[in-house]
This record gives C-alpha cells, sequence and structure tokens, in this order.
C-alpha cells in the first residue's frame, strides 16, 4: 500500500460527501434523505480511517473514532426510521414537503 | 501501475459509481442496492488501508444491520410499485451546484494540506490494540477511551429503545391513515 498516499482516498471522500449532499438536497423521500446522510457519514470515516493509515499519531485514534462514528450513524438511522414509520402512519406518505404540519 | 495503484482504482470506481447512482435514480429502492455498491466498495477501502477489523465491522453493521433496516423502511413506506421521486430542475442544478462546490473546496483543501506522511511497511494496529484502547487500557502514548465506549454504549442502548417506542404499532379507533394531531 505504499504508492497509493492520503491524498486519493480524502479525494474518493470527498467525492461520497458531494454526492451525499446532492442526495440530501435533491431527494423528497425521507429514506432517501438518510441515504444522503449514510453517505455524508461513510465519507466522515473514510477520512478518519485514511487518516489513521497515514497519520503517525492517529494510529488508534483514527480507527476508534471511525468505530464510534459506525455506532453512532447505526443508531440515527434506527431512531430516524422510526420517526419516519410514524410519520407515515400518521400522513401516509415520506415525502418531506409535506412534513411541515408533523407538530401536534 | 503497481498492483496498490490498480486496486484503488477499482475499489474508488465501483463506490463512487454507486455514490452517483444514489444520487440520480429516481426510484427508491434502486438507490438503495446503489447504497448497497457504495457501502461494500467503502468497506473494500478499508480492507486496503488494512484496517480489516473496521472493514469487517463496516459490511456488518451498514451492509447487513443499516441497509436491511432501510429497504424494510422503504417496503413499509413505498407507494405503488415503481414510485419515482419528481425532482424540480431548479433543485437539479442548486444540489449540483452546491455538490460540486463543496467537492471543488475539499479537493483543493485535501491537495494543499496532505503531505507524505507514514513511513513505509507500518500496519494500523488490530483488532486487539484497538478493543484494549476501548476497554481502557492505555498504550503507549497513554491514550485510553473508556469514557468514549461507555457514553456511546449507553446513546446506543437509549435510542434503539426510543426508537422501539417511537416505531412501535398504535392502535386507533378509526383505522385508515388520515392526518390527525
Amino acid at each position: 500500500m505504499g504508492e497509493v498516499g492520503l491524498a486519493p482516498f480524502q479525494i474518493l471522500a470527498a467525492f461520497l460527501f458531494a454526492c451525499g449532499v446532492a442526495c440530501f438536497v435533491t431527494k423528497r423521500n425521507a429514506i432517501g434523505l438518510l441515504m444522503g446522510v449514510e453517505l455524508i457519514l461513510n465519507a466522515a470515516n473514510l477520512n478518519l480511517v485514511a487518516a489513521a493509515r497515514f497519520v503517525p499519531g492517529l494510529r488508534i485514534e483514527g480507527q476508534v473514532f471511525a468505530v464510534i462514528v459506525i455506532v453512532l450513524a447505526a443508531a440515527e438511522a434506527a431512531v430516524a426510521l422510526a420517526i419516519f414509520l410514524n410519520f407515515y402512519n400518521n400522513h401516509a406518505t415520506v415525502d418531506v414537503d409535506q412534513a411541515n404540519e408533523s407538530k401536534g | 501501475m503497481s498492483l496498490p495503484v490498480v486496486l484503488f482504482l477499482i475499489v474508488a470506481a465501483t463506490t463512487s459509481f454507486g455514490a452517483l447512482g444514489v444520487v440520480l435514480s429516481r426510484s427508491i429502492v434502486r438507490a438503495a442496492v446503489w447504497l448497497l455498491a457504495a457501502l461494500i466498495g467503502v468497506s473494500v477501502a478499508y480492507f486496503l488501508l488494512g484496517a480489516e477489523f473496521l472493514g469487517a465491522a463496516q459490511l456488518i453493521v451498514y451492509v447487513g444491520g443499516t441497509l436491511v433496516l432501510m429497504v424494510f423502511g422503504v417496503m413499509i413506506t413505498n407507494q405503488g410499485p415503481f414510485a419515482g421521486i419528481r425532482t424540480k430542475p431548479v433543485e437539479w442544478i442548486l444540489g449540483g451546484t452546491l455538490a460540486s462546490v463543496l467537492f471543488a473546496a475539499l479537493v483543493t483543501f485535501s491537495l494543499r494540506a496532505a503531505r507524505p506522511l507514514s513511513p513505509e511497511g507500518e500496519t494500523l494496529p488490530g483488532a486487539g490494540p484497538l478493543g484494549a484502547a476501548f476497554l481502557g487500557v492505555p498504550d503507549e502514548q497513554g491514550t485510553a477511551f473508556l469514557l468514549p465506549f461507555e457514553i456511546v454504549s449507553i446513546h446506543l442502548l437509549v435510542v434503539l429503545i426510543a426508537a422501539a417506542y417511537l416505531a412501535r404499532a398504535k392502535r386507533r379507533p378509526n383505522s385508515g391513515g388520515g392526518a390527525h394531531g
């Protein structure tokens, strides 16, 4: 793994992040938004692991933070899906444009 | 080109293609399948970086857990077999511009900040030192992560209980999902 440095992984992570942002902005379906968030979190995670590999001071820290991000992403997906299911029960749709009346 | 470069290019192409598919596909089920490709690509990138434990965890948690959860969410909330997402052209332009600007800025900063750092042949610590760090055994630098580990554990427990509470089946007097409240 000597010839691929830190920068290619960072560029790949930047591309994933940009795709996640575009997905988050353009999708109407709430689960589509969730997929965008997953892409963004994966981009951050890829950056963390690449930093752990290539920065000497982050050997263990990068992996630890990556594991923590994976756990938090799983928790976020679970609670967001629960909220969307609740919203679907009440409104019979998951279109986020119609979510402005979700209070009460 | 040597083998690591070729492998990285293949993995990067797969991951980028999957991420683009998530953005561009109109059907939410197809977006889920593209997301599968992107997540598997990221996990193979972890393997390429030498973080085998993280690659396995990514496969188990994301591909085996989160994505299945998401597909179930799609199945429960889908309306019609091929319900597409109608995105206005203005939103495409806005989102595309935002994403391109972000991508350009991030690539610029990465290329400016990235230096050749690690000495050759050094590998990441495996699952053993990682687990020891999580359990509070300090390594050479004296870093240990017992408190974040506990916080994340309690957080996961609380969030999962809350999710089960939120998503429970409610019994309503008039069935049929009209807007109430």
